[in-house]
């Protein structure tokens, strides 16, 4: 057994002429919890997918528990995705199901466990949560914090190896984010999972996390732990973790030199 | 000149191309659909929960429109048929036009901006908000445990809504040709009754609105799953289900018919 649960070797995605990814390498560590961070639009959902095995990488490989993810068949594919669990962005729940519902859903669609049981396991993961109380409610009665937390008991309903986060401090109150901050660490710790997440926030995620990826224009610009990178150097690092508008990335979007740009008039 | 005759040729391709492509992706969504009913099968309560969505509350509009249906086509049957003294035949006509034409197309139609959108918009917002990729990281195929319980129960509530359609509109020509009109009673169910062939008739009933049940939900879970994950793409997707279904139902009738006719 590796000690890597999920490697990421020489990934490239994209499209001919709009390459997304080129050549990505990363590894995951059992048991840490390890960010990928980068600006808005630069990859980090895209590379969920392919560790999910949603996207086929162009080029490279993922592996997930000694697994080719891109080589799986459907059976086995189905099989890699029952070890992990994901948190999307805006929680993605059920929206004709109740919160209890929700949670039982991975349980009743994979095990064949009594009705009681699986009473026990939803209430045993909402209170982990603190929604113990709120089991049934609709997702629409639910705050964008309390959906989230409701979507990551169903993430770790089957007690997953793998646990992904898409976002998940992306449009929450402070209180919420400390919240599902605290969360991640204590689910993580107490699952005996690896955790990865996708996130621009620096000032959470530095808290949080043991490891962190920096992705830019396709590539690894950067990698190490939250001390390591707070004391960096490298120009982008250093624009990101501070917040600065301008930098390594510009803060305009490629385009024809301005002023010939407005003198041209209505030719566009 | 050259250059816009290509714009024009590469264009009218690109549509052309476009619109294969997608008969062929529906051909293949169909076929996946049929294949994942198995496993769908083994939650029979999914597709129960559904026939009550799709069927039972498709009902109240069916069931009115026959009613108005069936009181029309009285009405303007006696008008004609009274001219040529055979106003006794009305129950006949009223009875051959629901069961062979306007029970199962009517309800098709009907069905495709009853259910048929609200399953487009349904399948459209789950995908909008990531709940048919939530459902494939969890291993759990969308086509097995949304899409195959919505087209089954879509292919048992036709025929019997379009059965009942024709039911209710009877009742209603009855209503106009007998209490109001004052047409004979007797002449007005024994001349249905003798005139009506079970396999000729009925079956040929339920044979069309099986066939409109499998286009019309079929075209409705397709563009639900084909929509862009916007709000203008559902909305596109939901309009496109009315009009794709309707086609597609006056289309499949003309063919239907001509091979019932001949056969």
């Amino acid at each position: 057994m590796s000690d890597n649960i999920v490697e990421i070797n020489n990934l490239s995605f994209g499209y001919p002429g709009r390459m997304l990814h080129k050549g990505i390498n990363m590894s995951f560590p059992r048991g840490k919890v390890v960010a990928i961070m980068g600006g808005s639009g630069s990859g980090k959902t895209t590379l969920l997918r392919l560790i999910g095995g949603q996207l086929k990488p162009t080029k490279g490989k993922v592996v997930v528990d000694g697994a080719v993810v891109h080589e799986q068949d459907r059976q086995g594919l189905y099989q890699l995705r029952r070890k992990m669990g994901m948190l999307f962005q805006q929680g993605a729940l059920f929206t004709d199901l109740t919160v209890f519902e929700n949670v039982a859903f991975p349980m009743r669609e994979h095990t064949d466990l009594p009705e009681s049981m699986i009473r026990d396991l939803v209430l045993l993961k909402l209170n982990a949560v603190g929604l113990r109380g709120a089991r049934d409610l609709k997702p629409t009665q639910l705050s964008g914090g309390m959906a989230r937390r409701v979507a990551l008991a169903r993430a770790v309903a089957l007690d997953p190896d793998i646990i992904m986060y898409d976002e998940p401090f992306a449009g929450l109150d402070p209180i919420s984010m400390g919240v599902i901050c605290n969360l991640i660490r204590t689910l993580n710790d107490a699952l005996g999972a690896t955790s990865i997440v996708v996130t621009h926030d620096v000032h959470e995620s530095f808290q949080l996390v043991d490891y962190v990826y920096f992705v830019s224009e396709g590539v690894v610009v950067a990698e190490g732990t939250p001390d390591e990178l707070r004391k960096s150097t490298m120009p982008f690092v250093h624009q990101f973790v501070l917040g600065e508008v301008d930098g390594p990335v510009p803060f305009h979007y490629a385009a024809p030199d301005y002023k010939q740009d407005m003198l041209r008039g209505n030719n566009v | 000149m050259f250059n816009q005759l290509a714009e024009v040729l590469r264009s009218l391709g690109h549509r052309i191309i476009d619109r294969v492509w997608r008969l062929g992706a529906g051909a293949r969504f169909f076929i996946y659909t049929l294949i994942y009913s198995g496993e769908s099968f083994k939650r029979i309560h999914l597709t129960i929960r559904e026939i009550y969505f799709t069927g039972v509350l498709s009902l109240i509009i069916v069931l009115v429109s026959a009613f108005f249906v069936g009181m029309v086509l009285a009405l303007q049957g006696y008008n004609t048929l009274q001219k040529y003294g055979s106003s006794e035949a009305i129950g006949v006509l009223v009875a051959l036009s629901l069961v062979r034409e306007l029970g199962p197309v009517v309800t098709a139609l009907l069905f495709a901006g009853r259910a048929g959108t609200a399953i487009t918009a349904e399948i459209g917002l789950m995908k909008a908000t990531e709940q048919l990729s939530a459902m494939e990281m969890m291993a759990v195929s969308p086509i097995a445990r949304v899409v195959a319980p919505r087209f089954w129960a879509g292919v048992i509530s036709m025929p019997l809504l379009a059965a009942l359609f024709s039911m209710v509109g009877i009742l209603g020509g009855y209503l106009v040709a007998v209490p109001l009109i004052g047409v004979d009673e007797g002449a007005f169910w024994s001349q249905m009754q003798a005139s009506v062939d079970f396999r000729e008739d009925i079956v040929n009933g339920v044979i069309k609105s099986t066939v409109f049940g499998v286009a019309c939900t079929m075209i409705a879970l397709f563009e639900g799953f084909d929509a862009p994950p916007t709000a203008e793409g559902v909305s596109r997707a939901t309009t496109r289900t009315v009009v794709n279904s309707s086609l597609a139902v006056l289309g499949l009738d003309f063919v239907l018919t001509s091979f019932m006719i001949s056969a």
